[in-house]
């Protein structure tokens, strides 16, 4: 550890970071410091620890260059400390460096200044060729000034009386051109068909094709309807995504107004704009969907951006009832072992630390209320087992084309799902292993049902069999 | 019309050794079974009548079976359902639900629609197994 006494650790000029006191490699983290991960790629020629220690000045105190301020303050406490790096298994020339930031750095319940933060400047870091956020350690301190979701997989199952089984939705598709009436007419076979949910999609606002306020009063007459028809209730996420936060508001009321359980935003609107919509959405009883829109831009590449997982914990605190967190199976990014890390992240109360699924330390929420994964995005009923095998009953499934495009008709298309869906849940329970047999299961379950026989005829064999970009880099380790 | 409720409303009614095989997953998980009913299958009517107590201390599905059986002898045209209970910290809900009953006619459900400003529908749905009530032991309200 650097000596803050020692007197040339003031003088004028550029000095190296690591020499400042940002890299600290003794530093023993408190458990109420804010830890983050980072895979920092120096430029060439660049000293790893060098890099390191830039990165937790630049995310934290530093500037380039010494300046006599910092000796007017109690500088190594606001100092952020790298107190160890790793070379990445398998990936020269890349490092994961770990940080500590006293949770005094950070205003509380504000994700917005969490971000500014640890995001804020240091990703443009000359030095380095790239920089990701792997995880971060979010301590109970922290996270107790957060309410977290507004309802929470608990409330959302008591409120809309469903138990025992993933929820089932579907996208609106096409997703732009249909007109409100036809728009609220795929609502209504899909809901009467057997979902539990249907959605917006993400660039559903308020287009001249059809505007807000005529999607919700034809998009609730389907709900209602179909909730008349089969005596369950309904949902469809009423996105409220708009230009500013005012004109959310009034179409978030007006959704409430009539009846609506659940509104929708998506992550375009930024970490405040969604912190508002969380409170409002506790407030007014209100399900909250988050469609993840534009994550992919910097969630992706391995090497540069911020993991979904921090990304995940974000939300989670930010406060929303569903996420959209991957399907493994389907046609979107995502390796088994790095999404199961996601879907722990959202809906268990702890989660320990598994480099095999990209979690690098222990996460404690406190019994924070977890959110509901959604898994969205070229999935259909022959992949019901494995679906179900890989989330169990907490998630949202969602299937668009996998619904509204069924040969027979929405209803049946929907209907297909919920049959195989109910077929594999109760397989399940049964004891029967669904990765052998689900197939099987599935197949008996078409016998009564003919919807359902045609889906698994047009889609059985569709997979999206693609080698994934983002997996975890560890390497696994012998458990006695 | 045919009620939607429970985690197998869309399959063929579960035999006693289907309801046997899910009452025997939930008590190698530890919830709890209970038995309810009801004759008002609204989709907010969330406190249907119980059957008696959670069945707490069960280990073996037969002892639901006669319960079910004999909710089912007394209330032969009801609704009845059984939950499973999961108390675990993070969750003290409902852990599954499913119908084991319905009645031979079932009436479904009425929408109205009330006219307001500014083309807003206000919506209602209403049982019609209630439109000529029969007070069920003074329970229902």
């Amino acid at each position: 550890m650097v000596d803050p006494t020692a007197k040339d650790r003031w003088d004028p000029g550029v000095q190296s970071y690591a020499s400042m006191g940002y890299y600290a490699p003794d530093y023993q983290p408190k458990d109420t410091d804010i830890l983050a991960v980072f895979r920092v790629t120096p430029q060439p020629g660049v000293d790893p620890i060098e890099a390191a220690a830039a990165v937790a000045g630049e995310s934290s105190t530093a500037t380039w260059t010494v300046v006599w301020t910092d000796r007017l303050t109690a500088n190594s406490h606001y100092q952020a400390k790298c107190y160890r790096v790793d070379e990445v298994p398998g990936r020269p020339g890349e490092y994961f460096a770990y940080v500590a930031y006293d949770i005094d750095l950070f205003e509380e319940g504000s994700i917005a200044n969490l971000t500014s933060s640890i995001i804020g400047n240091v990703f443009g870091f000359k030095p380095l060729s790239a920089l990701r956020l792997e995880d971060m350690r979010i301590p109970v301190a922290y996270v107790k000034t957060f309410q977290g979701p507004p309802h929470g997989i608990v409330m959302e199952r008591e409120f809309l009386n469903k138990f025992g089984r993933p929820l089932l939705g579907a996208t609106v598709k096409p997703k732009l051109g249909l007109s409100a009436r036809n728009y609220g007419r795929v609502i209504y076979e899909a809901c009467r068909g057997g979902l539990d949910f249907t959605k917006d999609d993400e660039n559903i606002n308020s287009q001249p094709f059809m505007r807000w306020r005529d999607r919700f009063l034809f998009g609730m007459e389907g709900v209602n309807k179909a909730m008349a028809d089969t005596g369950e209730i309904k949902g469809h996420y009423l996105n409220v995504t708009a230009a500013t936060l005012e004109e959310m508001y009034e179409r978030a009321e007006f959704a409430k107004e009539l009846g609506s359980a659940v509104v929708m935003i998506d992550l375009t609107i930024g970490f405040t704009a969604m912190q508002s919509m969380s409170h409002w959405a506790r407030r007014s009883g209100v399900l909250l969907h988050l469609h993840r829109a534009g994550h992919s831009t910097y969630t992706r590449q391995k090497t540069h951006g911020v993991s979904f997982r921090v990304l995940a914990k974000w939300c989670r605190l930010i406060g929303v009832d569903h996420l959209h967190a991957g399907t493994v199976v389907g046609k979107l990014e995502g390796d088994p072992a790095t999404t199961k890390g996601y879907y722990d992240t959202l809906r268990d109360d702890f989660i320990p630390t598994t480099p095999s699924n990209g979690i690098f330390f222990d996460q404690n929420w406190a019994s924070m209320p977890g959110v509901m994964p959604v898994a969205s995005g070229g999935i259909h009923a022959g992949q019901m087992h494995q679906l179900l095998d890989l989330f169990g009953d907490d998630v949202v499934l969602q299937f668009g084309g996998g619904t509204i495009g069924h040969p027979l008709g929405i209803a049946a298309g929907a209907e297909s799902n919920r049959v195989a869906l109910e077929a594999v849940v109760k397989a399940r329970n049964e004891g029967r292993d669904l990765l052998r047999e689900g197939p099987a299961v599935l197949r008996r379950a078409a016998e009564n049902c003919r919807p359902l026989e045609v889906a698994l005829a047009t889609w059985g064999d569709v997979t999206f069999d693609y080698t994934s970009t983002d997996a975890p880099d560890a390497v696994p380790t012998v458990s006695l | 019309m045919r009620l939607r409720h429970g985690a197998f409303s869309y399959l063929p009614e579960l035999t006693d050794e289907e309801i046997s095989a899910q009452v025997r997953y939930a008590l190698l998980n530890g919830w709890p079974i209970s038995i309810e009913y009801t004759d008002d299958p609204h989709p907010r009517n969330i406190y249907w009548e119980m059957w008696g107590l959670p069945l707490f201390d069960l280990d073996e599905p037969d002892g639901a079976l006669a319960e079910i059986n004999a909710c089912r002898a007394t209330f032969p045209d009801h609704y009845i359902r059984v939950l499973a209970y999961d108390a675990s910290l993070g969750r003290q809900t409902t852990a599954l639900h499913f119908l084991v009953q319905r009645p031979a006619q079932e009436p479904g459900f009425l929408l109205t629609r009330t006219e307001g400003q500014d083309r807003r529908q206000s919506y209602a749905v209403h049982s019609y197994s209630t439109a000529n009530a029969r007070p069920e032991n003074g329970a229902r309200s």
